[in-house]
């Protein structure tokens, strides 16, 4: 269990002091793949860092499974680093050493002997489907490729939890999915919890249990990706959700709703059906849905007739179906 | 048109040049290479500040390289006296070539550990490696093939050094470029030494760049 106490990291400037992350509270269940979000410049970066104290915070308290990390000593804090798997969005790998190379180097600082860290490097190549690439060097590979050595180099020590910092904000997004998924199966198969830092609401959507929203250094808003997901309390959250390349949203207006889909909601075609059970029409102004693995994710900002009565059957009608969704404007 | 003593003078000259190139050079880097470390480590963004020790030895580094080779010769002739026995010949010129490029080639190293990728100190300190496994996994090996074009460049710049020596009684083509194109106005002497110096650098700058290039695993 990872917990975050009154967490504060305060950068000095010459001018000022800029709070990076101001007194995060925040508890993460083993296990679990918990996600922060949020816009770029929020701090989720700087408090992800303060996990493994990349980054010392300035007042507050980490303590994973029961070990206050603020409190050990520069020996036992390298300890508590090698059960703290990471990857970044520039993968970082070494780029003189051979893929291989790049994955015994966790075992090679913990002294494992050379056949059991050659077994354990073996059984993770295989782990992220590298094995062809055991001898090619990071220059020959894509970003994907190099994404996956690093989650593999990340778990060669066994950690109880990964960090991801934007781990997939670099890759393309087929990539990125296939990326998320291997996480997922890991966090599944490993039972290794997973912390994910991204600024991709799809991120969030595809493999995270919950998601703390940040904003200013701040958790605004905090809870289970489905609940945060169809009723976003800050505007922070309310933003990061919105469908992209729209206004639609900012600018509230009469009659409309904001559908939203979470995977739940059975392939059929809603709107066309909508449209023809409830003998009306719609206008749809924006949609940000996603398919993954077979499921609708997104949402739409649909504009509903003037009359009363055909909006309370569009109403019955997404009750009926189960969708979930918002009234704009009026409300 | 050269006399056989010439021939041989001009041979053993190349020789006297090339040890002490080559010997002054490995020993500025058993000196440099931990000067620099400890300039890097302990410098601004490094994994173990140190302002004072930072401090001193970029104080000392930047005093050595601000004094003229030439001078540094002279003034050190005792010391050179006490540590090898002799001022007068190579091995003599080595101790002046060492204290003159030990701090060159220490700002060499310094600024090929800064061209690392900070990401990746990041990441190799995020899975609990100590300062030393930084250093002898992360830092040297990541900056090899820029290590070594600046060993390349020190090379020739040292050989350049080693050149003056002939000044003050040093070996080498140097000494004999003075000796008898300068004294004694032989200029054919004088041209075929620069010719030699010329084609030396050559060989140490190709053959440097090859190395590079074949050790360097960044590039596909």
């Amino acid at each position: 269990m990872i917990e975050l106490k009154d967490l504060t990291k305060e950068f000095k400037t010459s001018k000022a002091e800029v709070f990076a992350v101001r007194d995060v509270n925040l508890t993460i269940q083993n296990g679990e793949v918990f996600g922060i979000i949020g816009f770029s410049g929020a701090g989720k970066s700087t408090l992800v860092r303060c996990i493994n104290l990349l980054e010392r915070p300035t007042s507050g308290s980490v303590i994973i499974n029961g070990v206050d990390l603020t409190r050990l000593s520069t020996k036992e804090l390298r300890e508590a680093r090698k059960k703290i798997g990471m990857i970044f969005q520039q993968f970082n790998l070494l780029s003189q050493r051979t893929v291989e190379a790049n994955i015994r180097y966790p075992l090679e600082i913990a002294g494992v002997k050379r056949e059991a860290a050659d077994a354990r490097v073996k059984e993770l190549l295989e782990l992220v489907d590298l094995t062809d690439k055991a001898k090619a060097y990071p220059s020959q590979l894509s970003g994907g490729q190099k994404q996956r050595v690093a989650i593999a180099r990340a778990l060669a020590p066994e950690p109880e939890i990964i960090l991801c910092d934007e781990a997939t904000s670099a890759l393309d997004p087929i990539t990125t999915s296939s990326i998320l998924d291997l996480l997922k199966s890991l966090n599944q198969k490993l039972g290794v919890t997973i912390v994910v830092i991204t600024h991709e609401m799809r991120v969030v959507e595809q493999i995270c249990d919950r998601v703390a929203v940040m904003s200013a250094g701040e958790i605004k808003e905090e809870g289970t990706v489905r609940g945060v997901f169809l009723n976003p309390q800050s505007e922070t959250a309310k933003r990061l959700i919105e469908p992209s390349h729209s206004d639609a949203l900012s600018t509230p207006r009469a009659n409309t709703l904001r559908l939203a889909f979470t995977g739940d909601e059975s392939g059929a075609p809603v709107i066309s059906d909508m449209t023809i059970q409830c003998d009306t029409m719609v206008n749809i102004l924006a949609a940000n849905t996603e398919n993954i693995g077979g499921k609708a994710f997104g949402q739409m900002l649909i504009e509903l007739p003037e009359d009363a009565a055909s909006q309370k059957k569009i109403k019955d009608y997404l009750d009926g179906r189960g969708i979930h969704y918002e009234e704009g404007g009026d409300a | 048109m050269l006399s056989p003593e010439m021939m041989d003078l001009l041979l053993s000259g190349t020789w006297e040049t090339l040890y002490m190139t080559i010997v002054s050079t490995l020993i500025a880097y058993i000196f440099g290479v931990p000067l620099g470390l400890i300039l890097y480590v302990t410098g601004d963004g490094g994994i173990r500040r140190n302002r004072a020790v930072n401090l001193v030895v970029g104080v000392i580094v930047n005093i050595l390289r601000s004094v003229p080779f030439l001078i540094l010769l002279v003034f050190i002739l005792p010391f050179t006296r006490a540590v090898v026995g002799t001022t007068i010949g190579s091995t003599a010129t080595i101790v002046p070539l060492v204290v003159a490029a030990a701090p060159y080639v220490a700002r060499m190293v310094e600024s090929s550990l800064k061209e690392i990728d900070g990401g990746v100190i990041e990441a190799a300190r995020a899975m609990g490696s100590s300062t030393w496994q930084i250093i002898w996994k992360v830092f040297l090996p990541e900056a090899k093939p820029s290590l070594l074009v600046g060993a390349t460049i020190s090379l020739a710049t040292i050989l350049g050094y080693s050149a003056m020596a002939g000044f003050v009684g040093g070996g080498g083509l140097g000494a004999i470029a003075i000796n008898y194109g300068y004294y004694r106005y032989q200029s054919d002497i004088m041209l075929i030494t620069v010719i030699l110096l010329v084609i030396i650098v050559q060989i140490f700058q190709e053959g440097g760049l090859k190395l590079v290039s074949k050790v360097d695993k960044r590039t596909r």
